[in-house]
């Protein structure tokens, strides 16, 4: 029989956004199939991972239920550290502790896992171990997918690009140019077993409540971003930098995490503990001015593979699931009229602009140049606030005031005051 | 903790008959390279410089496919490996 292999959607990826859009297709009755690279789904992603709940509201009917998730967050800590010090910021709140949960550790091998399982119940099919090489286009028009099998071309209305940062189908229609350097960090991370009443008395917290540490500042050799989650009886700690900087100042993203591993606030957190994996990942963290077009003719775009990351928040997940979701529902809306084409799908950029989706990832569009052309702003000021905050702290037999003055003395030395103003200027615009 | 122990904690599923996911497009343009970024941007050191001919050498058995390397550096020729084999992580 040569009858042409046809779905009404081809989904590219079995993650979040993938996975999302899946659910929200086959609910709706849509014929849709998704293809894997991965043995399972979640077999080669990678996250922090805290995942925020809000976003499952309309995907699954009740969250976490049956979800695998480690513990939920109700302390985060803010730490800039320098090479011996760390000065802290942080937030605990009895709020966190009531349910609905507003976000919670996860394991993505389990989780994305978890979510094919409701996708498959809902009607979806899943093919793992299948890498899609390319698009079929006639006409200018997506119409389906090569895949590495044998014979194995897929024909449909609409493919749903969801295939992560690296997202070479998306390269492939041109529709994004080449990922920069700038473009991505690489983040390492190693999950660290330890037991969980240790966990608990480290991080002051009770079974199930879970704490979060976000780490920058002079203590890394460029623009980086460092963590440290709980999980029932691991934490995972990771580091990533942009590849830029990764590759002029020469640094192993290994050696990396072991120089956060050393630093004295990290170190004694995870004392004694036994690495269980070890995993690296890029993270599109371009941020709006580096995202591809979302659209073209009979192909929407969704999740890392269209750069939807909000570095600043940690958020990727939620807006991959939300994306998926919105690709989604573009295709239930359009196809009443069966008109596939880029025009008729760019509803679906419309439905990104009124989500938190596309409005935050516009709000911080100038973060990602700005952190790359004013390298005080991590390299610096870190260094200057954990030198103030030990000045003001250590009792030495100086007055208060004299200190004031060698604080503003290493201010003025350092940076100069006209820059401080200007820099917390252009710091406020940014990101206020 | 050795890089090594840390490979052999994660769970691979090497492609033996497919042979290398990942490949120097022109080792002549290696020979020119300064900087040889991609024996430090990987995380799992899969590129080597053979000590006594200089060339690039990649044990891709150890490759996590994050994607560094190709974006770190234009000469080099990146594929994912097969469906199912390559990295497969437990906990992710
Ligand atoms: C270290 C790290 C920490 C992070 N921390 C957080 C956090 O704390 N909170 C948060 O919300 N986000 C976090 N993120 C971001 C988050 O992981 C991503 O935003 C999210 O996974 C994006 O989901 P996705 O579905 O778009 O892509 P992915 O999860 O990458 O899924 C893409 C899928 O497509 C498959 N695939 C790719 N190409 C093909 C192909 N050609 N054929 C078949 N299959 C293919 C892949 O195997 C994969 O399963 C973090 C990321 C990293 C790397
Ligand atoms: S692979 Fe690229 S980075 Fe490595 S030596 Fe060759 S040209 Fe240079
Ligand atoms: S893809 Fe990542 S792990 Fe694989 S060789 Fe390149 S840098 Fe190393």
């Amino acid at each position: 029989m040569s009858t042409k292999l046809k779905y009404d959607v081809i989904v590219v990826g079995a993650g979040p956004a993938g996975l999302a859009a899946a659910i929200v297709l086959a609910r709706a009755g849509v014929r849709v199939v998704v293809f894997e690279r991965g043995r399972l789904p979640g077999s080669k992603n990678v996250m922090g991972g805290v995942f925020y709940s809000d976003c499952m509201k309309d995907i699954v009917d009740e969250f976490p239920g049956g979800a695998p998730v480690e513990r939920h967050i109700i302390d985060q800590r803010i730490w800039i550290l320098d090479q011996d010090s760390s000065v802290g910021f942080n937030h605990k709140n009895e709020l966190f502790n009531q349910k609905p949960y507003n976000c919670h550790t996860v394991f993505r091998a389990k989780f994305d896992r978890w979510l094919a399982g409701e996708a498959e119940k809902a009607g979806a099919l899943i093919i793992n171990s299948t890498v899609v090489k390319e698009a079929l286009v006639e006409n200018g028009k997506v119409i389906g997918v090569k895949t590495g099998r044998p014979q194995g071309e897929v024909y449909a209305n609409c493919v749903i690009a969801a295939d992560g940062v690296n997202s070479l189908f998306a390269k492939s229609l041109g529709l994004r140019r080449k990922i920069e350097p700038e473009d991505v960090a690489i983040a390492v991370k190693e999950v660290i077993g330890l037991d969980e009443q240790i966990i608990n008395d480290r991080f002051n917290v009770k079974s199930g409540e879970g704490a979060t540490i976000e780490m920058t500042g002079s203590y890394f050799n460029g623009e980086a971003m460092a963590f440290l989650y709980t999980n029932k009886k691991s934490v995972s700690l990771g580091v990533g930098m942009i590849l830029k900087d990764v590759i002029n100042n020469k640094i192993n993203p290994n050696n990396l995490i072991e120089h956060l591993k050393r630093h004295p606030s990290v170190a004694p957190l995870i004392e004694g503990g036994q690495t269980k994996e070890f995993l690296a990942h890029l993270i599109p963290e371009g941020g709006y001015k580096a995202m591809p077009k979302l659209v073209g003719n009979g192909v929407m775009i969704a999740g890392d593979a269209a750069m939807m990351v909000d570095a600043i928040h940690r958020e990727g997940s939620n807006l991959a699931i939300t994306s998926g979701k919105l690709a989604a529902e573009t295709y239930i809306e359009v196809s009443e009229q069966g008109d596939f084409s880029k025009k008729s799908l760019s509803r679906y950029v419309k439905k990104l602009q009124d989500s938190f989706v596309l409005q935050d990832l516009k709000k911080y569009k100038g973060v990602p140049g700005l952190l790359q052309t004013n390298k005080d702003l991590l390299l610096q000021y870190p260094k200057l606030l954990n030198q103030a905050a030990f000045e003001m702290l250590n009792v030495d037999g100086t007055s208060k005031k004299d200190k004031e003055k060698l604080i503003w003395k290493n201010v003025k030395q350092e940076i100069g005051i006209g820059h401080l103003g200007r820099d917390l200027f252009k710091l406020w615009r940014n990101m206020g | 903790m050795r890089l090594e122990d840390k490979l052999y904690l994660d769970g691979y599923k090497t492609d033996e008959t497919g042979g290398s996911h990942l490949a120097i497009k022109d080792t002549s343009v290696c020979d020119l390279c300064v900087l040889k970024q991609c024996l430090y941007v990987c995380a799992c050191s899969v590129y080597e410089q053979n000590e006594s001919n200089g060339r690039i050498e990649i044990n891709y058995a150890a490759c996590v496919e994050c994607g560094s390397c190709r974006i770190a550096c234009d000469n080099i020729d990146w594929h994912y490996p097969r469906g199912g084999f390559g990295i497969a992580y437990k906990f992710g």
